[in-house]
């Protein structure tokens, strides 16, 4: 007998959870990375730099008790979906339901709107919708729902290299580097640094992106990826670049990497930058 | 590092002293302007007539806050990119502008107009934007309410803490800071 496990999630249920976790990721920064930046506190050798973390999290502290942005940027709502092939959605289309708790999250919220309606014409939307939307349909009867708002100054330095099979490991570290180095004081060091290698050219940037909702802590599982996580993060922090760019040893929290297979003849590398306002928050439905 | 206190508008003999790695604690009247507002002064300079406000010995602070909630002054409020100013920025220099907060690297011509007209470009830190709000304690659109968090506001900031970037030396944090923690 076949037992029907499909689940009803209604379109005011989306709507609701989307607009409190847009105001809760911008509030409230991440336990993982409040842990991460303390422990930076110690091991920053520049007085300046070691300022500037701690003014980091005198800045978390206040924005959480009195539940104001973090940064002032609160960026493009970046939203992946993960959505059970057994989940029916009813009083209305998905996407419709996350654009409206964007909208109202951004709104009630007293978030910044940074979306223009155009990329050249640049009319602000006034609401910060259209949210960027990701969907992945799964196994299974749950709908998990990420909102990840995403800052423009890191995100400008954020880069994609079509490398060739010849380049290697070394090249794709080597363009990591360079990436990072490239951003400098820009994207508000302390960084979270996203890579994405492989796929193509469309996968790369994804798995970059994907690859910042990781938890500061969880390395990637293949024990080797994990390894170039670890020497790719004591590279960064050797260029001396340091919290805000003024010098130091603390210039990425992080580097996570996710791979995908690809195409005999492309190597492709993308470098999601994101600062320490590396905001992500879920919920499953 | 030395720490000074300073107050707007600045002058040439308030900001000579200043080099790149100083910390400053700035008071008075400052003025927020991005991408949008600085097209448009540039147009209003080219076509010769009246800006929103005077540039003379003034600071703008390159900034978009979030909406004040109800009860509060401003939003969270820290800088934005300073280079995509720089096109824009030694026309304003050149009009008398002398100070300049927001975070990341200028390109070489506006580190050359900031040593030509004695000015200085100070950074405030990014992402400690809920910290720096509670600096802010007047805020009034003065221009381009249109723009929303793009528009005009005239600032009045009690001990906004800031660090100095380029001096009128030619000195740049930027560049310097870094050399002694570099292993690579
Ligand atoms: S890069 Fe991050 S911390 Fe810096 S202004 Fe943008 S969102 Fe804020």
């Amino acid at each position: 007998m076949n037992v029907d496990t499909t689940k009803i999630i209604h379109f005011d249920t989306i709507r609701e959870k989307v607009k409190s976790l847009c105001m809760e990721a911008n509030y409230f920064l991440g336990e993982d990375i409040k842990i991460y930046i303390e422990k930076a506190i110690e091991k920053e050798s520049s007085p300046l730099g070691k300022e500037v973390l701690k003014d980091l999290q005198r800045n978390w502290e206040l924005a959480a008790k009195e539940q104001i942005p973090i940064c002032q940027d609160t960026g493009t709502a970046v939203i992946f979906l993960e959505i059970g092939q057994e989940v029916k959605i009813v009083g209305g289309y998905l996407y419709d339901a996350i654009n409206e708790g964007v909208r109202k999250g951004y709104r009630e919220g007293y978030l910044r709107k940074s979306m223009v309606k155009h990329p050249w014409l640049r009319v602000n939307t006034d609401d910060n919708t259209p949210a960027i939307i990701h969907t992945e349909i799964v196994p299974g009867n749950k709908l998990k729902i990420t909102v990840a708002p995403k800052g423009g100054g890191s995100e400008n330095m954020s880069a994609l290299k079509m490398l060739t099979p010849a380049a290697g490991l070394e090249g794709v570290k080597r363009f990591v580097l360079e990436s990072v180095k490239k951003a400098g004081p820009n994207a508000c060091p302390p960084l979270v640094v996203g890579v994405g290698v492989g796929g193509n050219f469309e996968k790369a940037a994804l798995l970059a992106k994907k690859a910042l909702l990781r938890k500061l802590g969880h390395f990637n599982q293949d024990p080797a990826i994990a390894q170039v996580e670890l020497e790719l993060l004591k590279d960064i922090n050797k260029t001396g670049i340091g919290p805000q760019g003024f010098g130091g040893n603390t210039t990425a929290l992080a580097v996570n990497i996710e791979v995908f297979p690809c195409h005999i003849a492309s190597l492709p590398v993308a470098v999601n930058i994101n600062c320490h306002a590396s905001r992500h928050k879920t919920i499953i439905l | 590092m030395n720490i000074y206190e300073l107050s707007t508008p600045l002058t040439d003999e308030k900001i000579e002293h200043l080099r790149a790695g100083d910390k400053t604690i700035l008071s008075g009247v400052i003025y927020t302007a991005r991408d949008a507002a600085h097209q448009k002064i540039i147009n209003l300079l080219n076509e010769g007539k009246n800006l929103p406000f005077n540039l003379q010995d003034q600071v703008i602070y390159y900034v978009g806050p979030s909406p004040a909630k109800p009860g509060r002054t401003i939003g969270s409020a820290g800088p934005t990119t300073s280079s995509r100013m720089d096109p824009y920025t030694p026309a304003l220099l050149a009009e008398g502008l002398k100070g300049m907060i927001g975070k990341g690297a200028r390109s070489e011509e506006v580190c050359q107009a900031i040593q030509k007209y004695k000015a200085v470009y100070f950074a405030a830190i990014g992402g400690a934007a809920a910290l720096m709000s509670k600096c802010i304690t007047k805020v009034e659109v003065i221009a381009y309410p249109e723009l929303g968090p793009e528009a005009i506001y005239k600032l009045e900031v009690t001990n906004l803490p800031l660090i100095v970037i380029n001096d009128i030396k030619g000195n740049d944090l930027y560049q310097q800071g870094r050399l002694p923690y570099q292993k690579i």
